[in-house]
């Protein structure tokens, strides 16, 4: 049994250090059908110059086999990890984060983390509690679910957090979050996907906020009346003006995800979380037996 | 909008004052690249640099090398960080090192403007992001000084038609980034009054 585990532990490092470097370098068809269709619709000067510059940057980028943008972020993983999968969470958090460390030596890549006190450099993207990885637990299933998303700090700097009152209703959410988004301006590296988390609690809100900046873009929430408020919200966002980098335009936002749970009958929490446009994310699903499958699927 | 080439370090502070905001530059010469804790150094641990920032062009970025050998570096991917975490050095870098140009992504705030006005600065806004193209732009890294800062040093780059860029603060008071909150902020009272 240990020598199966251990290659099922390789194989999960070795997807790991795969996934970190083909989301740094190749931007997922969804992202670069929006980013297409920003470029299309903006009017701006400024704006339509930042959006052209955007797509000759990830032709480059594909041409030389290179990083999309310098920043290889912090590593945030999603593991959806069914019941029979022959290895414990445990272990695929290990593997998670020897191939983190392998695939910054190896290619090398620039390392961001750091003590959040003494700011001393760790040198390889790990460190303590380092990489992130939000879990997800499936019944009835052998497999193993892994995106890699490496989150830039500009857009991560711009994350918010409000606890409404039952008072302030859904009206003061989409205030809040409108705010936010015109109070981080061009710093996030518009235009990008705003992802939103509401209900659950403060820490909760937050977390789901990070969830949805993860999914595909221009994926609706399946409950109709929080799909509701993301396309409405989507709308309102691109008439504030901000645009393209902050220089001003009809783009502003890529998309607008929201992520939802109960919560309790005073709370009414509202996380907002950005995503550049520089969305970056990969995934992949490993069988019982080790084999992997890379895709953009979830 | 007016289009220009400078080159950097600049002799003739003219050639700052003759930029707009929302002007469009491309840079030749050599720029130098700077992040948080390298200001941090200078400033607040009061180290001066050991490079010459007189008529300079400043990037805010922090690199992916390839170390070649002690103080040789290799480009791997060039871009730039955000530049509002740093604006509180704009008015120093300009008063004590004589700075001309500071370039990076997302703007600075308003408190930029006067300093730069009052010392003949500007804000170079670049595409956040768009770091494989700038690294195509930048030929080489010349020089590399507090290495123990890794990947925050003081860079020295020599570059070939880096940009375009836009002007976003000029040396005259004028901000493209001042311009958009403020209609921005109008706009936003009139959603409100739609919810």
């Amino acid at each position: 049994m240990s020598t199966v585990a251990t290659d099922i532990q390789g194989a999960v490092a070795d997807a790991a250090a795969h996934l970190y470097v083909w989301a740094l370098k190749d931007i997922p068809q969804d992202l670069r059908d929006a980013l297409a269709a920003a470029r299309d619709r903006e009017t701006s000067v400024p704006g339509k110059r930042v959006l052209e510059i955007i797509h000759r940057n990830i032709e480059v980028a594909e041409r030389e086999n290179n990083l999309v943008c310098q920043d290889t972020g912090i590593a945030v993983y999603t593991c959806r990890v069914g019941e029979h999968f022959p290895l414990h969470p445990a272990n695929i958090y290990k593997a998670l984060r020897d191939g983190t460390e392998r695939a910054t030596i190896e290619h090398p890549l620039r390392s961001n983390a750091v003590h959040t006190i003494t700011r001393q450099n760790t040198g390889a993207n790990i460190g303590y509690r380092l990489p992130i990885v939000h879990w997800e637990f499936i019944s009835d299933w052998d497999g193993l679910d892994v995106k890699c998303v490496p989150k830039g700090s500009g857009s991560e700097n711009m994350s918010f957090l409000k606890m409404c009152v039952p008072a302030d209703g859904v009206n003061g959410i989409k205030r809040f979050v409108l705010e936010s988004i015109v109070g981080a301006g061009g710093k996030p590296c518009p235009p990008g996907i705003v992802g939103i988390g509401i209900g659950g609690s403060a820490d909760y809100a937050l977390y789901l906020a990070k969830e949805a900046i993860t999914r595909p873009v221009g994926t609706r929430n399946p409950d109709p009346v929080v799909a509701q408020l993301e396309e409405e919200l989507y709308g309102l966002l691109n008439e504030t003006g901000i645009g393209p980098m902050g220089l001003g335009g009809d783009v502003t936002v890529l998309q607008c995800h929201i992520e939802h749970a109960d919560t309790h009958m005073t709370l009414n929490p509202v996380a907002v979380n950005y995503q550049c446009w520089a969305a970056r994310r990969a995934s992949v699903h490993i069988a019982a037996d080790g084999g992997a499958t890379f895709d953009r699927d979830f | 909008m007016a289009q220009h080439t400078l080159t950097f370090p600049i002799t003739d502070p003219q050639e700052i004052l003759q930029l707009r905001a929302g002007d469009e530059v491309t840079v030749q010469g050599h720029i130098i690249g700077i992040r948080d804790r390298t200001q941090i150094r200078i400033f607040d641990e009061g180290v001066p640099p050991p490079m010459d920032l007189g008529g300079a062009f400043l990037l805010h970025t922090a690199p992916n090398v390839r170390k070649l050998g002690p103080g040789r570096y290799e480009k791997i991917c060039i871009g730039t960080t955000t530049s509002a975490r740093m604006v509180r050095f704009t008015e120093p870098l300009g008063a004590q090192y004589g700075v001309r140009a500071i370039c990076g992504k997302g703007g600075f705030p308003d408190e930029a403007i006067e300093p730069m006005q009052r010392l003949g600065m500007v804000y170079f806004a670049i595409v956040g992001g768009a770091a494989a193209l700038e690294t195509t732009q930048i030929e080489e890294i010349e020089e590399v000084a507090w290495e123990e800062l890794m990947p925050e040093c003081l860079w020295k780059f020599r570059v070939k038609d880096f940009g375009p860029l836009i002007v976003g603060i000029d040396a005259h008071g004028g901000s493209v980034y001042r311009e958009v909150q403020a209609a921005a902020r109008v706009k936003l009272e009139e959603l409100y009054a739609r919810l």
